[in-house]
């Protein structure tokens, strides 16, 4: 196996790095949305790849080849359960970001600040 | 307000949403041999939900799937995952009291890398059905209720 | 001025954020694998599951995934309710 140090975390904390961006300077609610759901990929990227294990495979003992090690089930697990999380939340997110146009007409965060007052 | 799509994407959503649907099952019955499970499985027949909406839109499903008949399957789903929980309550919540027991997926499996025995897995099978059940039914009534919204949203 | 202190707070978490992740230990050796060696050696025995990563979510961390059954729920019930004046309005 090619020698990757430490890489794959640091391409996750990217990902997080990038849905921060979005959710700091984007002013649409659509594109704050996007930002949420980039962290939390970076997060489940993060998650998986803590738990891998040099030249393991799955954990599943179907027609497994014998005598490798199995990466850890565990935070597989949390990832499954944080992914549909994710999804739930974000189809939350959009129906209040429609809640919003509905009430103020535009999806730009500084001007729903200005019609408050 | 039409919102049907062209001839060809209703073509192809008529032969591929029942492929989609039977792999979901497939995926969710063989949740504790394969990659997949309850999850996942409910994920695919909602998106094969998803493609119906997308290609004859809310007509395609009116008298089928409404609003009340996704709630209730939805509810039943998490009604069943409570209750295989707290049907292990004797040894502890969510004790696999099925596994190993002879009974209806009560079977043994050999240890170490073998081909899959589906007569296995204790509640697991189960629970599968039940999170599939919710999570399918609860991402199509998402899905129904933003359609619905938008496409309202659109005729203003 | 705010966009400023904006971008010091985005650009202090980021390095932060990358530093750390460079710092960490090396790629496929997990810190500790105590918990998930021993799921990997008895999930076959005592749950009688080939699929490891499903023994976890519905036997071992049961109590997980009744909560994320509950948030799915909440998320629901949620866009329904945001989505229920629209529903009312078309019929």
């Amino acid at each position: 196996m090619m020698h990757i140090g430490n890489l794959p975390f640091i391409v996750a904390m990217l990902l997080v790095i990038l849905g921060l961006y979005a959710l700091l300077f984007k002013r649409n609610l659509i594109k704050m949305v996007i930002g949420v759901s980039l962290v939390e990929t970076g997060v489940n990227l993060f998650l998986v790849t803590l738990g891998y294990r040099a030249e393991g495979i799955a954990p599943i003992y179907t027609h497994a080849p014998t005598a490798v090690s199995q990466v850890l089930p565990t935070p597989q697990a949390l990832t499954l359960t944080s992914i549909v999380i994710g999804l739930a939340t974000t189809a939350l997110l959009l129906s209040f970001a429609v809640l919003v146009y509905r009430h103020y007409g535009t999806l730009d965060v500084t001007k729903i600040k200005e019609l408050r007052g | 307000m039409n919102n049907q799509m062209s001839v060809i994407v209703r073509t192809i959503t008529r032969i591929t949403y029942g492929l989609t649907i039977v792999f979901g099952f497939y995926v969710i019955m063989h949740g504790h041999l394969t990659p997949g499970g309850g999850f996942q499985g409910g994920a695919v027949v909602a998106s094969a939900f998803a493609l119906l909406l997308v290609a004859f839109g809310t007509a395609g499903l009116k008298g089928k799937l409404n609003h009340h008949l996704l709630q209730t399957l939805e509810e039943v789903g998490a009604l069943a995952f409570l209750g295989l929980a707290f049907a292990g309550i004797g040894t502890a919540f969510f004790a696999n009291l099925l596994a190993n027991s002879g009974a209806v997926f009560g079977g043994a499996v050999p240890a170490g890398p073998n081909a899959g025995v589906l007569n296995s897995g204790g509640t697991l099978p189960f629970m599968n059905w039940a999170v599939g059940l919710k999570v399918m039914t609860g991402i199509a009534s998402i899905l129904i209720a933003m359609l619905i919204g938008l496409r309202k949203e659109a005729a203003e | 001025m705010k966009r400023a202190v904006l971008a010091a707070v985005f650009l202090f978490v980021a390095a932060f954020l990358l530093l750390a992740a460079a710092q960490m230990r090396p790629f496929g050796s997990p810190a500790s694998a105590l918990m998930d060696d021993y799921f990997l050696a008895n999930a076959q025995a005592e749950v009688a599951a080939n699929n490891v990563v499903t023994a976890v979510v519905f036997d071992y961390r049961g109590f997980d995934t009744l909560g994320e059954a509950t948030v799915l729920f909440a998320a629901v019930v949620g866009v329904l309710a945001v989505f229920r004046k629209l529903r009312e309005d078309e019929r």
